[in-house]
């Protein structure tokens, strides 16, 4: 309970100071929303239910390009159907995910890690080349973002947007882990066996977190696409998918919060280190290898009672 | 869509095959060995073809870059076994997380030292002619890939079936625990197989540097290329990495031939379908 008052403490003292920043930090902390979105979608499955997901950015992706390909070839979610579009875009993350996990689910350890990636390279694949509908390496130019009564095409708009639908995502992934289905997936992080002894279908219990990390990498992808204003194959890389690893390890596995600090680490290092300095690279990788070696629980291990 | 299409695409795929078998040997022994999902497999292939420019600037022997390359990055896959991997013990997720930030501090000093132009490594003469056989012009060089391939593969092959040292190796791959019950230094075999597998990727990328070139990012494009191959043959299998690489070569330029627009997809979509139904891949032992 009290982490949740300092989340909402620090994200309510940041709204209240956004507008008092440049533009370019207003864009940060939006990048770092969304994609702490999808670290908790990450979250969800490496730190609860104990599946380690290399392909998570395939959600972003399909999120992200049904957005942007409904936005320009059909004129569909710049105004009121917005909301329409984000639903839309929660659907295809979970279907997507629906029909990757029919796969993905029957392997575990180094196999998932394995199979996950397939996955998501087969959607960059589609990215990649499927010239007609993605637009290829180009990827598709969104015209502008949604206008219903606000424009969001305003960056602080956007931003207070985005704020909202991570607390959203934050309550709505946080009620799940707490309820009794949260806790047989942390049975089946810990010991899969016993809880399949125990008479629970623990293949059922994975595969609907599956499901449901899949949707919260579909919201992402769409506030993502309209976020960038360009949705192109580089959304889909294989690195993407390390990253949100990264970020839930960094911040602290099995904590959801841990993936917003994990989030603010990489965005500040890719986004705005990047900016500054040639090297920054060096730092995302002593990023890397120090967590590994030095922070195997993360940074809100330090804090605590970080473990949930 | 005459016979010389055909002809003149299979010989692409195959050569194509040549070079992912170079990449995927190593990787595949280092899966089975170690099972690790190493992610800075691509950045010694990139760094192998780096220090071969490098040693062909300063000598002026493409023949002396090949083997210099190759041991240099052994010795740094040596390094990193050594000091970092080993300590983690087994953890997929951490040995992942891991070899990823090397892929990524390699990637920057590799752009530091070498800088970020597309560098192409130029062979001999003697490999930079083709032959005309029938109505096709053959490049020498494809041919050069293919011989080699074959002549690595048969070594391996040997020392992995008919050697002490493969016989160990072999155990190790089939079950660790008893390996090591047995009497056998695994963390040695682990070490052993990693400079290995590091030795076969750079050899890879001084071999793929005259007609992929060499540039950032390079690294991370071979990389998932390379786990499709080693999924589709089976982990740990060599055999399975010679067919792996031959079936992915051929889907890879027949699917860029064909059906552009899925081209990629019709590579990993057959990885994930192994994967789901045998996840050992095409050859690998259970």
């Amino acid at each position: 309970m009290n982490r949740i008052l300092v989340l909402l403490g620090i994200l309510g003292v940041v709204a209240v100071l956004a507008p008092f920043t440049g533009p370019f930090v207003i864009l940060l902390l939006a990048q770092i929303l969304v994609l702490g979105i999808m670290a908790m979608s990450v979250d969800l499955l490496l730190g609860y239910t104990g599946l380690p997901s290399l392909g998570q950015a395939a959600y972003l992706g399909v999120g992200a390009y049904l957005t942007a390909i409904l936005a320009t070839k059909f004129g569909i979610g710049l105004g009121w159907d917005f909301w329409l579009v984000v639903v839309l875009g929660m659907l295809s993350g979970a279907a997507t995910a629906a029909f990757f996990g029919l796969f993905a689910i029957r392997a575990s350890g180094v196999y998932f890690l394995m199979i996950t990636l397939a996955l998501g390279m087969c959607v960059w694949g589609l990215a990649y080349r499927w010239n007609s509908l993605t637009g290829g390496d180009n990827g598709i130019n969104m015209r502008g973002r949604p206008v219903f009564g606000i424009r969001l095409a305003d960056d602080l708009t956007f931003f207070y947007v985005v704020l909202g639908f991570f607390l959203a995502s934050f309550f709505a992934l946080h009620l799940l882990v707490n309820s009794p289905f949260g806790k047989s997936l942390v049975g089946i992080r810990e010991r899969e066996l016993r809880m399949r002894i125990l008479g629970y279908n623990t293949w059922l219990h994975k595969y609907i977190a599956f499901v449901v990390a899949g949707a919260f990498g579909g919201l992402a992808g769409v506030l993502w696409a309209h976020l960038n204003g360009i949705v192109s194959p580089s959304d889909v890389i294989l690195t993407t998918s390390v990253d949100a690893l990264l970020m839930v390890v960094l911040g602290g596995p099995g904590t959801l919060v841990g993936g917003l600090i994990g989030a603010t680490a990489v965005v500040f290092l890719r986004e705005y280190l990047a900016t500054l300095v040639q090297w920054w690279q060096y730092v995302l990788g002593a990023v890397y290898v120090l967590t590994i070696l030095y922070l195997p629980g993360g940074i809100m291990s330090l804090f605590k009672g970080g473990k949930a | 869509m005459d016979t010389n299409f055909w002809l003149i695409q299979t010989f692409n795929g195959v050569s194509y095959g040549a070079l992912l078998f170079l990449l995927a040997s190593g990787l595949t022994l280092i899966f089975g060995v170690m099972r690790i999902v190493n992610l800075s497999h691509g950045a010694y292939f990139l760094l192998g073809g780096y220090v071969a420019l490098t040693v062909i600037k300063a000598s002026g022997s493409w023949l002396l870059a090949l083997p210099v390359a190759a041991l240099v990055i052994a010795f740094l896959g040596l390094i990193i076994e050594r000091l970092f991997l080993r300590p983690l013990g087994f953890d997929p997720l951490r040995q992942v997380l891991l070899t990823v930030g090397f892929a990524f501090l390699f990637q920057q000093a590799a752009l530091d030292i070498w800088g970020g132009d597309n560098l192409i490594i130029q062979p001999p003469a003697a490999l930079s002619q083709s032959v005309v056989v029938g109505k096709l012009h053959l490049p020498v060089y494809r041919i050069f890939m293919i011989a080699l391939a074959v002549a690595i593969g048969l070594v391996l092959w040997f020392a992995m079936e008919r050697t002490r040292i493969g016989a160990v190796v072999r155990a190790t791959v089939d079950d660790a625990e008893m390996a090591r019950g047995v009497g056998i230094d695994t963390s040695r075999v682990s070490m052993f197989i990693f400079a290995l597998g590091a030795f076969l990727a750079a050899l890879g990328g001084v071999i793929g540097g005259a007609f992929l070139g060499i540039y950032p990012g390079l690294d991370f494009e071979v990389l998932p290329i390379a786990f499709a191959v080693v999924i589709i043959g089976g982990m740990g299998s060599l055999a399975g990495a010679a067919i792996g690489s031959l079936l992915v070569g051929l889907a890879d330029n027949f699917g860029k031939a064909l059906f552009p627009e899925v081209a990629y997809f019709s590579l990993y979509a057959p990885m994930v379908l192994i994967l789901a139904m045998k996840p050992t891949g095409l050859l690998g032992r259970e």
